[in-house]
This record gives C-alpha cells, sequence and structure tokens, in this order.
C-alpha cells in the first residue's frame, strides 16, 4: 500500500508539472463547455434578412413590421428587383429576402389568396431551414389574426408542446455531449500517453524489473485521471447549473455513479490504446482519431444517429459515449431513475469489462 | 557449491517463432564479481539478461538468480537484484530528492531510510545543490552516476547494468568504473553488457556472446593469452567473425 502512495503521488507531481496536461485538464473542459454553450448554438437571432416588396401596401407593410418585430429577424435592406437577390446572397450578410408579389392586399381581399416567397441563403442548409420555419409560423400567425372573426367550419389546430426543453436551448444538448467527449478525453487520451511516456522513457522497464507488480504500476497510472476526471465533471455540471441555467432533474448521485463507470470505460481504453503504441505520439492519434471522432460524429452527440444510414448505426453502437450520452440526458434532461437506463448501463458495464479484460491479455502478452 | 554463485545459468534458450536469440548459454557468476557480458548488437545478450532479471520468461533451461530459480520466483529475484538501463531512466520532471524517495519506496524502503540513504548518496555524489533541482536539468554523467546509485538503493545483491556508458565522456565513464568497483569490494555483484573493449579489460571475467550463443568465458588476460593478442577489442574481432 505504501508503495501505491508513492507511485500516485509521482503520477501527481508528473501532472502537475506539465502545463500541457494542466491545460488539458482543467482549461479545456471550461473552453469546451463556454464554446459550446455560448458560441455553437443551433438557436438564430437577429439574421438579417431583405425585403423586395412589389406592392408596397398597407398588409405587407404589417407583415414586415411582424418580422422585424420578432427577435429572431432584423431587416437589413429593401430591394427592387429580383436580380438584386443573388448579388445580395453573394455578399454574404443577408441570409434570407421575403419577396411580396404585386398587389398583394387586392389579392388577399378579391382572391383571398396572396403570394409571398421566402428564399434563403441554404449554404449552411440548417440556418435556412430554422429561418424559414421561423418566417412561416409568423405568417401563420398573422394570418390568425385576420381570421380571427370567421369561424371555420372543419380546423386542425396543432399544438406543439416541446417537452424536456421548452426553450429549445442548444446548450441543454451540447452539455451532455461536452461532458462526454471531455471525459473520453482526459480519461482515455490522457492516460494512454502517460503510460506510453513511461514506455518511451524507459522507466516502465525499471518499473518492471522492480518488485512493484504491472498492476499496481497501471492502477497507481489510473487512479489519478479517475480522481481529475470526477473533479472535471463536477465541475461541467456546476457550470451548466449555474451558468446556463440547465436544470438537472433526475439524482444527482446516480448521475455521479454514472459517469465514473463511463470514466472507467474511457481508462480502459486508454490503457489498451497503451498496450498497442509505443510513443506518446501514437498514443495520442490513436486516441483522437480512434476515440474523439465516433465520440463527436457517431454517438448522437451532433448528428441524430435515427437519421443516420444503417451501417453507421450500427457502428454507433459499439461506440460507448452512444450510451453514456443517452443515459446524462435522460437523468439530467428527463430526470429518469434507474428503471429506465439500466440497459444502456449494462450495455456500459459490459463494454468496460470487455475492455479491462482485453487490456489485461494484452498486457500480458507485451510483458512476454 | 551453492553458497558463492549468484547466478547459475544452464542451457538457458529464448526462441521467438523459429529464432533462437538465446542459444543454450551456460555460465556461472561469483558472488563480488564484476562479470563483463560482452556481444555485438543483436547477439542476444539483453534478451538473456531479461530472463535473469525476470521481465522475460525463459523458453528452456535453468537459471538461478540470487538463490532463486526464474521460473518459480521471479518475484522474489526482482528483489534482490538493482537495474540500470542504458537509457538511465530516472523521471526528469522529479527533483534528484524525488526520484529517491520513488525509487525507494516502490523497493519498500521505509521513510526513515530513504531519508538516511538519500543523504547520504547526495553527499557521496556531491549533488547538494541539486539535490531539489528536476533531474531533467542534469547533465547526462551525473544522471548516469545518480541512475547507478538508486539502482543500489535496496542494497541488492546482484546489480545489472545494460551498457550503462552508453553516450558518456571518458572521464565520467572512468569515474563511474570506480563506483562500480566500489560496489564491487561491498560484496554486491556487478552484472554489466557493454560494447567498449576497453571496459571489457576492468571486468574480473568476461563471456562473449555471438549469434546467442557464448563463444568464449574468461578472465580478459588469459582470454588475450589464448587468442594470442594484446587487446580486448582483437578477441572480440576474431570471434565475432569466426
Amino acid at each position: 500500500m505504501k508503495r501505491f502512495i508513492g507511485f500516485i503521488k509521482k503520477e501527481f507531481y508528473h501532472i502537475f508539472r506539465d502545463r500541457r496536461s494542466l491545460f488539458i485538464l482543467f482549461g479545456m473542459p471550461i473552453a469546451q463547455i463556454m464554446l459550446f454553450g455560448f458560441a455553437i448554438t443551433n438557436e438564430i437571432n437577429n439574421v438579417d434578412i431583405a425585403v423586395l416588396d412589389h406592392s408596397k401596401d398597407a398588409t405587407t407593410k404589417e407583415i414586415i413590421n411582424k418580422i422585424s418585430a420578432s427577435k429572431y429577424f432584423s431587416i437589413n435592406q429593401f430591394i427592387d428587383k429580383e436580380s438584386d437577390i443573388e448579388t445580395i446572397f453573394k455578399k454574404g450578410k443577408v441570409k434570407a429576402v421575403l419577396n411580396f408579389e404585386k398587389d398583394f392586399s387586392k389579392n388577399l381581399i378579391k382572391d383571398h389568396n396572396a403570394k409571398i416567397q421566402i428564399v434563403t441563403d441554404a449554404t449552411d442548409p440548417n440556418t435556412a431551414n430554422t429561418i424559414s420555419n421561423y418566417v412561416n409560423a409568423i405568417l401563420i400567425q398573422y394570418q390568425k389574426e385576420l381570421n380571427k372573426n370567421i369561424t371555420i367550419s372543419y380546423q386542425i389546430v396543432p399544438r406543439t408542446r416541446m417537452v424536456y426543453n421548452p426553450e429549445l436551448k442548444s446548450v441543454y444538448m451540447f452539455v451532455p455531449g461536452v461532458m462526454t467527449i471531455i471525459l473520453m478525453l482526459v480519461s482515455a487520451m490522457m492516460t494512454s500517453i502517460s503510460i506510453t511516456r513511461e514506455k518511451e522513457l524507459g522507466t516502465m522497464e525499471i518499473l518492471l524489473v522492480s518488485p512493484i507488480k504491472p498492476i499496481q504500476v497501471i492502477v497507481g497510472k489510473v487512479f489519478p485521471y479517475i480522481f481529475l476526471s470526477i473533479i472535471n465533471a463536477i465541475v461541467i455540471v456546476l457550470l451548466s447549473i449555474f451558468i446556463f441555467k440547465m436544470p438537472v432533474q433526475g439524482s444527482l448521485f446516480l448521475l455521479g455513479m454514472e459517469s465514473v463507470l463511463f470514466i472507467i470505460t474511457a481508462l480502459a481504453l486508454g490503457i489498451l490504446i497503451s498496450t498497442i503504441s509505443a510513443t506518446q505520439q501514437t498514443a495520442m492519434m490513436i486516441s483522437l482519431i480512434g476515440l474523439m471522432l465516433p465520440v463527436i460524429l457517431l454517438s448522437g452527440f451532433i448528428f441524430p444517429i435515427s437519421s443516420m444510414p444503417l451501417p453507421l448505426q450500427m457502428i454507433s453502437n459499439i461506440i460507448p459515449a452512444k450510451w453514456f450520452i443517452i443515459i446524462i440526458k435522460g437523468i439530467m434532461l428527463k430526470g429518469v431513475g434507474m428503471q429506465f437506463i439500466w440497459k444502456e448501463t449494462l450495455i456500459l458495464l459490459g463494454m468496460t469489462i470487455f475492455f479491462i479484460g482485453l487490456s489485461v491479455k494484452k498486457y500480458k502478452i507485451r510483458l512476454e | 557449491m551453492k553458497n558463492n554463485k549468484v547466478i547459475q545459468v544452464e542451457g538457458l534458450t529464448k526462441i521467438f517463432g523459429d529464432f533462437a536469440a538465446v542459444n543454450a548459454i551456460t555460465f556461472e557468476v561469483n558472488k563480488g564479481e564484476i562479470f563483463g557480458f560482452l556481444g555485438a548488437n543483436g547477439a542476444g545478450k539483453t534478451t538473456a539478461m531479461k530472463m535473469l532479471i525476470g521481465i522475460s520468461t525463459p523458453t528452456s533451461g535453468k537459471a538461478n538468480v540470487a538463490g532463486f530459480d526464474v521460473h518459480k520466483h521471479a518475484e522474489d529475484i526482482k528483489k534482490n537484484i538493482g537495474y540500470m538501463s542504458q537509457k538511465f531512466a530516472l523521471y526528469d520532471d522529479l527533483t534528484v530528492k524525488e526520484n529517491i524517495t520513488f525509487f525507494g519506496g516502490i523497493y519498500g524502503l521505509s521513510r526513515k531510510r530513504i531519508k538516511e540513504k538519500s543523504a547520504v548518496l547526495i553527499e557521496e555524489l556531491g549533488l547538494e545543490k541539486v539535490a531539489n533541482k528536476l533531474v531533467g536539468a542534469l547533465p547526462l554523467g551525473w544522471k548516469q552516476k545518480l541512475s547507478f546509485s538508486v539502482a543500489l538503493l535496496h542494497e541488492p545483491k546482484i546489480v545489472f547494468l545494460d551498457e550503462p556508458t552508453g553516450g558518456v565522456d571518458p572521464i565520467t565513464r572512468r569515474q563511474f568504473w570506480e563506483m562500480i568497483y566500489k560496489a564491487a569490494s561491498e560484496g554486491t555483484t556487478v552484472f554489466v553488457t557493454t560494447h567498449y573493449m576497453d571496459e571489457a579489460e576492468y571486468c574480473d571475467r568476461v563471456s562473449i556472446m555471438v549469434n546467442g550463443k557464448i563463444e568464449a568465458l574468461d578472465t580478459p588476460k588469459r582470454l588475450k593469452e589464448k587468442f594470442k593478442v594484446d587487446h580486448m577489442n582483437d578477441v572480440f574481432l576474431k570471434l565475432a567473425r569466426g
């Protein structure tokens, strides 16, 4: 035991004396959560739009006012002819143009049918989609006001309610994802680098010749990162609660336990990577490409798994992060308990045991 | 026969695939002896040494190190030997004192013992001024001496040195050999691999490995007589060229 404590003390010296690891450990989680929380967002705010109004009557004026009054849009400029639309998009600032047909008011009254064209700059498809949805919503609202006094005999009125995230804040989606990335990065990449570093320096050999057991070496190397990862998870949860006002609906204890499980999964992966790579560089590349990319792309963090092609959906099942994201989204946003996430937890547990088993086996082979 | 022989090897073999890296070597090392283990790169000396220090399992053959069998009691061997690799592996981001404390700790020395030992060691090496400096800042020669002292910290019966003088200047090499002599005079057996033939002359006995086999084993003096040459270098060349 005394040997073990000495070993852990040494690990902490390594971590605290290396600025690079300190930055990855503590700078990155905070920077990432801030970036994802503030800068990267799916919501639209004050998008610049232009108006091409061929009729310039009372109705079009009213609609334009409604649109510019909303917080989503600001009218950047008025244009006079169709050919200006392309020029204006090429400049890049304006993201959408509203094109009112000639005699808008008159058509509306006479034919009960007036046309408006929404042209959006779809170089960014998500934003274009959101803009067109928002403009539609404003128009529907306006139409309702017009028909206030008329009763239509048959009418289907959908009432949409967005549960768990009524304001559709992107940060609710990013916090679980960022937490997953950070825990994966810190646990897997940092441990694999720290173990391969001993190999590279030749100190691993010295440790193996000493009476300290290989298992003690590995646990000793991994232990500080379990501790630091837990601190990181706590920091991320606190940031999301106090800065982004994201509620944690479920049990904090359960969240903690699930996080510890995922940390151990990631550490097991880190050990596995260290057994197959001889240098720190290799370990880092494998961690980044082999772990980070799948976590970002295939875990359902940013891109919904259900809209992926079938082969990718199948691959996503073997990515531990996918299951962890389901678990923490459940706990944080829906407030679910173990009865709803036992299956995911079990899968994660199984993966962890598998990775630990595999790395123990690899480690033994390497010793030969 | 036992007590005086700290290493007894008989027919020790290591086979990788169909290549015999170490091919049935047999030798003995006496207590307090400086035993030179020579051979060209790839001759199998590192593989042989790895089997003796318990980090590689022999394919066949017998070996007894510090009174323990390599097959059955590798863990006991580890407690009784010291090892210094060609990389002088210490932790660069730990201070001299922290390195000593750490390595003392993993060999199970008590805190008090570590304190006493490190005070003596730092004084002997003249490292008082840099005791609290990071090892990374020390010149190579100092690292090498410190590394050797650390390998001796737990007073092992045998110390294994894997090409301990690679890359250091002749004066430091000379000083290093004085440390080896001192350790040997205090009863520690020194098992050293090297490819500097002038260093071979400093050993009590040397063995020369060629292609996984020990081709010669005797005192440097007798080897030179046998091959009728003036320098160990020529002995080596004659053997290596077959």
